[in-house]
């Protein structure tokens, strides 16, 4: 049977051992009355390669053009390696590390994916993972209220160059703790959160949350903005590209004083495939001071009878298993074999690696803005700094030029209409380390031919 | 298991030791950045070459328990067998390589797999509909209790502020309860380990916003009572939340749908197969029965007749909202759909079945062997209880110290210490995927460490012995925090 290794025999004397004539007799304490009817949309069981014959043909729909798509997810490449061991089924089919001696390699791993995102962040110290990029934003809003001992207001200044799906989920999650969420907008001709524009007498503040990069690409001036908001009694929340940090100031060197106190972002560029959405990781970090009220695993280094040193799952009075509804989060099955994916790919690519990987990727974006702003009618709507991403004005409206580079094979990017339609027919570009001169040329001549 | 110390990744590192095979060689011009915004050091991370991470890595694989090479029964996890193929498939390029964002007759291949697989989960729990973007179970129960609040605001009954949980139930019901602005009121368990229902029915009232209930319960019992719960909650005007998270043992069985419930989340990183990969990713999709389907999380998929697409906002303005940036964790909903179509609708029977057979064979044998079950006379489900009370009394021996013991001889230890209303307790689960040599072998494991309690308790206490590590200090981890490398040591 599939996946089922007894015989009958074996079903039998199993049977005589627990006193029953069936199996059915093991059902009998459930109601007669809620036995389920049959199982009829559910189709019948198939052989292996019955159903690989079908995956396969699905998969071979999804046809994959030219993408220039970022707007939280982006492609890069992923060292073979990375996912050739990420799947050994020793990663693969353990789960969360509560009998620490026979779990080793998992919580090892975990301390040195801690020891990396910190130093990528310049932070004090990580967790284990959250779920994604935007609820790990929603974790870092309800921690910022509870990490915030002067704040009473439980108000959160939320800028409008914030990821707009981030800023709906984060609603979606904290909405029913009493929390507001205030908008901030920005600068329109920066694409970023002008300083000079915030209030001088903001009131009483929990945090202030600053993207870096921010939606549009753009850098925003975070030392102006952590200054201001820590002058005000208001924690700093950063929301980080990871590949970024190889790159620009880390959170952690933020402003004057100590630098942000919580840091999350979306993990994926990390050696997370695209994959539709998921499963991709969050992280977070944070200063110290603040580590007790970090939701999700954390891993702490130990020594065992002999003296010997290792690892375990701790600071667990943090979480739901103890502490129940007060807990600082719900949070239990993490994403950890993406973290395993991540921390094998920063070994991989190292200092330099990742640093390269976030030069290519900014400098592409670079030359395919200014290859598409040669065309009439396309221009960059903002003039700060960018990383990886930038913001276009089209001639057209943006739904009706992607549709028409789709007939041609190129995604083009991301249509801003929706999220920010003050910005007419804007779109969102990003070209990664994995495109070549060809491909922004590709792209060049597409867009010459459907504004034509 | 061998006791070797492998060295952090970070002590392998060499500056200079560059492996620039995953980089473009050329260089990059970043002049348009100011260097007021530029990083002034490098992050510290490890400098090492492709193999020196492939040795550690493999070697660190190496230091795990996994299903993979050793059975494992953690009970109310279904760590049962995660078939190769629902992997090999789900990693085909044509679903690594889709951007989420990209349009959607770019996915009609990935939709349509969601599509069947929200149709069969529709199927299983019997409920009318399915938002799979749930990224685990708690956010399973994040949207479903925060859909109970969305109705009772819909009605303008704003006067619930309480989510009744048995004592039982695990730690993220609670905990997802506070998350959406209720307090929790916990119901205790009976002696025969269904609900209390006069002790429900002293505090259900007008307060009550809903119950969250698993059944089978954390016990490792099917409630009997559970049509009587439903009625006394919604008879009061709450609604009733289904943790299913383990529904291993009632798949074709039961359906939730009929026992009156709302709201259902799935893990089907347990009952579906997909793997746990060290403590995720999982996937926690919703069922809800008509009157909450208006407050679903989106997205949903939808199909018309020009194919499949995304329902948003725009199509169910009551939503609770969007959990994820995109639509929740996409590759393990994949490795679910290809196990659902393995097994099929009698496959999934079958695995109550067996399911249920391992978990009162192996009942039965530990009780026959001498040891004491929490709940002797109810059947099991897909779980159930021993407790170690008495040894504990007799021999000074804790549920710990068998778990430790029992990685000696070569099987992951059981859940411990939950539920917490069980003294010194494991909560066994072996899962349709364990053959009867197996547990046979556990139980001769149990029967052996029982004598060494009764002959030579401290031996026990210090167990494990054959791991890589000796039992480690947890109060010392707590107290002296040390959770990163000070990499500053080796540059
Ligand atoms: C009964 C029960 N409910 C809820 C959960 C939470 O699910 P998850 O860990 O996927 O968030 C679990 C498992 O961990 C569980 O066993």
């Amino acid at each position: 049977m599939p996946f089922i290794p007894h015989t009958e025999n074996d079903t039998r004397t199993m049977l005589d051992t627990i006193g029953a004539d069936a199996i059915e007799d093991l059902f009998d304490e459930i109601p007669a009355g809620l036995r389920a009817r049959s199982l009829n949309e559910i189709p019948a069981g198939r052989n292996e390669m019955a159903v690989s014959r079908l995956v396969q043909t699905r998969a071979a729909q999804d046809t994959q053009a030219l993408s220039f798509l970022g707007a939280g997810a982006y492609e890069h490449h992923i060292p073979a390696a990375v996912w050739e061991l990420t799947t050994r089924g020793e990663f693969y089919t353990a789960y969360t590390p509560y009998q620490a001696e026979a779990s080793q390699g998992t919580l090892q791993l975990l301390y040195e994916f801690q020891t990396m995102m910190a130093e990528l962040t310049a932070m004090d110290v990580s967790n284990a993972s959250l779920y994604d990029g935007a609820s790990a934003l929603a974790e870092a809003v309800l921690m910022a209220v509870r990490a915030n001992r002067k704040s009473k207001s439980k108000r959160i200044l939320m800028p409008a160059t914030v990821h707009p799906t981030y800023r709906s989920v984060v609603n979606t999650i904290v909405r029913h703790q009493g929390i507001q969420l205030e908008l901030v907008d920005y600068d329109t001709q920066g694409g970023h959160i002008d300083p000079a524009n915030l209030p001088a007498e903001p009131g009483d503040i929990a945090a202030l949350v600053i993207p870096q990069p921010n939606f549009f690409g753009t850098l925003e001036d975070v030392d102006t903005l952590t200054d201001w908001a820590q002058s005000h009694g208001a924690l700093v929340i950063g929301v980080v590209n990871p590949t970024a940090m190889a790159l620009i100031a880390p959170p952690g060197e933020w402003g004057n004083g100590a630098g942000a106190d919580i840091v999350c972002g979306e993990g994926q560029p990390l050696g997370a495939p695209l994959s539709s959405g998921g499963p991709y990781f969050g992280f977070m970090c944070c200063a110290q001071k603040h580590v007790r009220q970090m939701p999700g695993r954390i891993i702490g280094r130990t020594t065992d009878l002999e003296g010997k040193t290792g690892y375990v799952l701790t600071l667990q009075a943090r979480e739901q298993h103890i502490r129940r509804s007060k807990a600082t989060s719900n949070i239990c099955t993490n994403q950890g074999l993406l973290t395993t994916a991540a921390t094998i790919y920063l070994s991989l690519m190292g200092p330099e690696g990742l640093r390269q990987t976030a030069e290519h990727s900014h400098a592409n974006t670079q030359k395919l803005a200014k290859k598409l702003c040669m065309i009439d009618g396309v221009e960059k709507i903002f003039d700060r700094p960018c990383f990886h991403e930038t913001v276009l004005r089209l001639p057209k409206p943006a739904n009706e030029v992607l549709s028409a580079l789709d007939t041609q094979d190129v995604l083009g990017g991301f249509d801003l209409f929706q999220a920010y339609p003050e910005l007419g027919n804007a779109i969102l570009i990003c070209a990664t380390e994995t495109k070549t001169d060809d491909d922004l040329e590709q792209y060049a001549t597409a867009l010459r031919n459907v504004l034509a | 298991m061998h006791d070797t110390h492998t060295p952090l990744i970070f002590e392998h590192s060499r500056p200079g030791r560059v492996n620039n095979t995953h980089t473009q060689r050329n260089t990059a011009s970043v002049n348009t950045i100011p260097d007021t915004l530029l990083r002034k050091t490098p992050p510290r991370l490890p400098e090492v070459s492709e193999m020196d991470a492939v040795r550690h890595y493999t070697r660190l694989s190496q230091k795990n328990f996994s299903i993979d090479t050793h059975f494992y029964p953690l009970g109310s996890c279904t760590m049962k067998h995660n078939p190769r193929a629902c992997n090999t498939l789900a990693m085909l390029p044509g679903f690594l390589g889709r951007h989420p964002l990209s349009p959607e007759q770019h996915g009609q291949g990935y939709l349509s797999c969601m599509w069947d697989l929200q149709e069969i989960l529709k199927d299983v729990t019997g409920m009318t509909a399915v938002s799979l973007t749930p990224m685990a179970g708690a956010q399973g129960e994040f949207a479903g209790v925060a859909m109970i609040r969305a109705y009772h605001d819909a009605n303008n009954d704003t006067t619930r502020s309480e989510i009744l949980v048995p004592d039982a139930a695990h730690g993220t019901n609670p905990a997802t309860a506070t998350m959406c602005g209720y307090a929790t009121k916990e119901i205790p368990t009976d002696a025969n380990g269904d609900v209390d229902v006069d002790a429900l029915k002293a505090v259900v009232g007008p307060q009550t916003a809903g119950i969250m209930l698993t059944n089978p319960s954390t016990l490792g019992v099917f409630d009997r009572r559970i049509k009587e719960i439903a009625e006394i909650v919604h008879d009061a005007g709450g609604l009733l939340y289904y943790d299913g998270a383990n529904l291993n043992a009632i798949l074709g069985k039961v359906k939730p749908g009929d026992m009156g419930f709302d709201v259902i989340h799935m893990n089907l990183h347990k009952t579906f197969s997909t793997p746990h990969g060290g403590g995720g990713p999982g996937a926690g999709p919703v069922g809800v029965s008509e009157r909450l389907k208006p407050f679903m999380p989106i997205p949903v998929v939808g199909k018309n007749d020009d194919g499949y697409y995304w329902l948003t906002e725009k199509d169910l303005p009551q939503t609770i909202g969007r959990l994820s940036t995109f639509m929740g964790n996409a590759g393990v909903l994949l490795r679910a759909y290809i196990y659902a179509l393995l097994l099929g609708r009698e496959g999934m029977t079958r695995v109550a079945d067996y399911a249920t057979l391992n978990a009162n064979y192996l009942m039965a044998k530990l009780n026959q062997a001498g040891f004491d079950m929490a709940l002797p006379e109810r059947r099991a489900t897909h779980e159930f209880i021993l407790t170690l009370k008495r040894q504990a009394k007799e021999q000074g021996v804790t549920a710990m110290d068998f778990a430790k013991r029992l990685l000696d001889y070569g099987f992951h230890a059981p859940t411990t210490y939950f539920p917490l209303i069980v003294p010194e307790c494991l909560l066994i689960e072996p899962t349709e995927s364990e053959s009867k040599e197996t547990l046979d072998a556990f139980v001769e494991a149990m029967v052996a460490i029982q004598k060494e309690a009764e002959s030579d308790a401290e031996t026990l206490k210090g167990a494990p012995y054959t791991m890589p590590m000796r039992r480690l200090d947890d109060v010392k981890a707590a107290r002296e925090l040390d959770l990163r490398y000070k990499t500053d040591n080796n540059q």
